[in-house]
């Protein structure tokens, strides 16, 4: 039934399809894994339970989290030899290693220090346990470094040579890690994953706001989630605009498709909010546009030159419709950040944080935005560097296995349909977790409308252990 | 160059895919035999023995496939295609068995899905690792750096009864991990169960290995040749070892004895593979050296791995002993 496809284009759909499902999970646990180490910390300096308790709802989270990324990365580790098989036999002697220091450094890392995480407070003490938490968020921060690392190689290769087999060999270490796009993505990432997971947590604290049943922690998640926002959200646009100016640089064919100019503008380039890109006509319909922002923003001079995709053979241009699109998708999502972020700040200064429904109803619309929008960057970015897997010396076309269109498309039916349900699943148990925080353990703040009340901690008396985590 | 680092790096994978196979062995063992133990106390402890430290046995499997992408990229990039097949398999039977050490606490209503996906997807993973094997073993024909077979290559009746041969092993290696963590009518039942899975061992390598030197002139060359055929002799001799000390230890209620064992039993037939296959890593068609990423590769890598491979070693031990002696039924963070 796959003989009409064809294996190169199947093999596309079933990496993106697989990877995407993947990156959700780091985006979510790199951020919960520092956010579980900020509140060990904060148990532990400041003693107060309400962080234990915190500590004790994400962590189960996590876990779950955690796996699903687990199993979904070990797929990726092995389809680039599976469907990838020209691509890592020339490609292999430098992201190779990349990713093998990925797993000798951070994924021993993480793996070896989860298990004492989560079932050994009992057995090795506080100190020691905050010791494995910060170890899991270490490592997760380590992997993110070497597997961008690789990734940012084949968008803007250097330090390597090409050997008589075709393969590209390393010729220089140094420079092919620090490749020009690798601190861009590396901070963009990580930003991007510390953004997800505030809006997760700012989500499901609101939730709680809403229903008043736990106003203690809900109020404490809700308030440590918006202050990452307000800060974090406007140094990811400063960070995301120094990355285009370093694509401009490196990729200019991605920044056209971004931009959407199939037109070179040899005086100044306008901004396309939107429009239609029309690849067939090599046009946007329905452009609306705002003349020369484009060249300001880019090149910081009204009038700079721009070359457009028209300088590019067919062949060589990326899909423009799906770059552009998932761009806006992302810029647009990073501006709602900024707001929430500054109407949380707003609220804050008012001292409506813990009271403002409204507020608490978008904190909530806006939980799977990081998702949304780290999904929309990653097509952005994989998407603008096609046809090459290594940009510029490696054609996606000539990566791909001598396999046939059945066999690939027969995993590809297999993928989908288990990841949907298992991923699916996992989805439901952790909403399920999310949405069920037990009562404050404090009396005095337990129950009822707490407008009055406000969120000043009370004495910490019990020092009970929430009872019904088990979730059933 | 005085040092191969190709060979070193040989070893060093080698060392990853045996730790991989004796550590990830015993926690598939223990879902291998999940259908057995139908009781849900035996179940929720068999896999709290496992559950702290099953990620970090796993990831073992990443070094040994990431790493062989790192510094044999033509052996990765032949070898996967060939068994593309019994790779997608246990590549989603680990999903299935990974979630569920989480999922199977979350829901009442659909623990038995959990279980069965634990059972499933455990004895799926080992059935494909155990088939692979098979089909590497009977050699795969490269040409033009690329996998020149077919599709179904990988599919043969040797390959069917290594297949079933790892899912007994590892069967027997949950078997004696469960003798030595648990206590009670639990670790009685798993007594049982690793005689049964001893002799289910003991016939399956018999029939391996006498199978095997038939398959390939080099194997038969290795094992009836001087003076390889040494260990021809030696290793079946350990082997009968192997198989005393794990006996003895069932009947004198030595619990950790049997899993011990076991484990030599592991390490001897691994090194009766080695020992067919060396100098090539796929066999007949590519050695060590051809398959062998360029010097400037491997050095760069092995700086690291002399490091952290200890250092590695070195936790995974600490968390192993950090969760050492009997599993108490009580505990568990769920
Ligand atoms: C920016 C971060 C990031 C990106 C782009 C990727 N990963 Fe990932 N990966 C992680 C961040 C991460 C992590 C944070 O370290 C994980 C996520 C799930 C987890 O919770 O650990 C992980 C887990 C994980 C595992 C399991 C590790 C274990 O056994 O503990 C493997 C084998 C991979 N990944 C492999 C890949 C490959 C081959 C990728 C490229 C296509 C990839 N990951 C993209
Ligand atoms: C984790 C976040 C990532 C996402 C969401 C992502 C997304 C995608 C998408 C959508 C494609 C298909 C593009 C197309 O065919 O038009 C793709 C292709 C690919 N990506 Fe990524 N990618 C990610 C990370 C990586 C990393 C870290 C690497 C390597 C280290 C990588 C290597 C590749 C390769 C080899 C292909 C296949 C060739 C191709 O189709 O272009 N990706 N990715
Ligand atoms: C609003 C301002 C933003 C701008 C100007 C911006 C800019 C960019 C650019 C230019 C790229 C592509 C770089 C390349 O492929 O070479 C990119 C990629 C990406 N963006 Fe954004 N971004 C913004 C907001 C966000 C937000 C809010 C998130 C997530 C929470 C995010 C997540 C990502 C991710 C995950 C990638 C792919 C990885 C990478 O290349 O760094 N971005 N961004």
């Amino acid at each position: 039934m796959f003989e009409a496809f064809d294996a190169t284009f199947l093999a596309r759909i079933q990496f993106a399809f697989t990877v995407s499902f993947h990156i959700v999970f780091p985006a979510f646990s790199i951020g919960l894994a520092s956010y579980l180490a900020v509140l060990e910390g904060l148990w532990l300096w400041r003693k107060k339970t309400v962080y234990l308790e915190l500590f004790d709802f994400w962590k189960t989270i996590f876990a779950l989290a955690f796996g699903m990324g687990v199993v979904s990365g070990i797929v990726m580790s092995y389809q680039f030899g599976t469907n990838w098989s020209v691509f890592s036999d020339k490609v292999g002697p430098i992201i190779g290693p990349l990713m093998g220091y990925e797993v000798l450094s951070a994924f021993f890392l993480e793996a070896g220090f989860l298990g004492i995480m989560l079932f050994g407070r009992n057995r090795v003490g506080p100190g020691l346990h905050f010791f494995a938490t910060l170890m899991v968020a270490v490592g997760t921060l380590i992997s993110a470094t070497w597997i961008l690392a690789a990734n940012s190689w084949m968008q803007t290769p250097q330090g390597f040579a090409i050997n008589e087999a075709g393969q590209f060999i390393p010729a220089d270490w140094w420079a092919a890690i620090f490749n020009p796009s690798f601190p861009y993505r590396l901070v963009h990432m990580v930003i991007a994953a510390y953004l997800t997971t505030a809006l997760v947590v700012g989500a499901v604290g609101g939730v709680h706001l809403l229903r008043r049943t736990a106003p203690l922690r809900a109020g404490t998640m809700f308030s440590m989630a918006m202050w990452m926002l307000t800060i974090v959200a406007p140094i990811q646009i400063l960070a995301g605009d120094a990355h285009g100016l370093n694509t401009l640089e490196h990729q200019p064919v991605k920044v056209m498709a971004m931009e959407g100019h199939y037109q070179s503008h040899p005086e100044g380039a306008p901004l396309i909010l939107f429009g239609l890109p029309n690849q067939e006509e090599q046009r946007v319909d329905y452009a609306v546009q705002i003349p020369k922002l484009s060249s300001l923003i880019l090149k910081h001079s009204l009038d700079a030159p721009l070359a457009g995709l028209d300088t590019v053979p067919r062949e060589l241009q990326p899909p423009v419709p799906v770059v552009f699109w998932s761009f806006r998708v992302m810029v647009g999502l990073g501006l709602a950040m900024l707001g929430l972020g500054l109407w949380s700040l707003y609220c804050r200064w008012r001292g409506s944080l813990y009271t403002s429904e409204w507020l608490h109803r978008a904190a909530i619309a806006m939980g799977p935005a990081g998702f949304a929008a780290v999904l929309a960057g990653w097509i952005t970015t994989e998407v603008g560097r096609q046809p090459y897997t290594v940009y510029g010396h490696l054609l996606t076309a000539d990566s791909v296995s001598p396999i046939s269109a059945p066999a690939v498309g027969s995993s590809l039916v297999a993928f989908i349909i288990v990841y949907f349900l298992v991923f699916g699943a996992g989805t439901f148990y952790i909403l399920r977790l999310m949405s069920r925080l037990p009562r404050d353990t404090t009396g005095d703040l337990g129950e009822g409308p707490i407008r009055s009340a406000g969120i000043t901690p009370g004495p910490q008396t019990a020092m009970l252990h929430e009872g019904g985590r088990h979730g059933h | 160059m005085v040092i191969d680092l190709a060979f070193i790096w040989a070893a060093i994978i080698a060392f990853a895919v045996l730790a991989y196979v004796i550590l990830d062995g015993f926690d598939l063992g223990i879902g291998i035999l999940f259908p057995l133990f139908p009781q849900k106390r035996h179940r929720d402890v068999m896999m709290n023995s496992v559950a702290p430290i099953w990620d970090g046995n796993e990831t073992w499997l990443v070094l040994g496939g990431g790493g062989l992408m790192a510094v044999f990229p033509l052996a990765y990039a032949t070898i996967l295609p060939a068994l593309y097949a019994p790779i997608i398999a246990m590549l989603l039977g680990l999903i299935f068995r990974g979630v569920a050490f989480e999922y199977r606490w979350r829901t009442k209503r659909a623990e038995w899905l959990w279980n069965w996906a634990f059972a499933g997807g455990s004895a799926v993973a080992a059935l494909a690792q155990g088939i692979a094997l098979g089909a590497l073993v009977q050699g795969i024909p490269v040409e033009n750096r690329a996998y020149a077979g077919g599709w179904w290559d990988w599919l043969t009746p040797f390959s069917i009864v290594t297949g079933l041969a790892v899912l007994i092993g590892y069967a027997l290696l949950g078997a004696t991990w469960l003798v030595m963590k648990t206590t009670g009518d639990l670790r009685e039942k798993a007594r049982r169960l690793s005689y049964l899975a001893a002799i289910g061992m003991l016939v399956a390598m018999g029939v391996v290995s006498l199978w095997t030197p038939f398959l390939e002139q080099l194997y038969l060359q290795r094992w009836f040749s001087w003076p390889t055929a040494i260990f021809s002799i030696v290793v079946p001799l350990l082997v009968l070892g192997c198989f005393l000390l794990l006996a003895t230890g069932l009947r004198n209620q030595q619990d950790g004895r049997p899993f011990i064992a076991a484990l030599g039993l592991f390490v001897l037939g691994y090194a009766g593979i080695g020992i067919s296959f060396y100098p090539y890593i796929v066999p007949a068609s590519l050695t060590i050296r051809d398959a062998a990423a360029p010097d400037e590769s491997l050095g760069f890598l092995l700086v690291g791995a002399l490091v952290l491979v200890p250092l590695i070693l070195a936790y995974t031990s600490y968390a192993y002993w950090v969760f050492r002696g009997k599993v108490d039924p009580e505990e568990g963070y769920h």
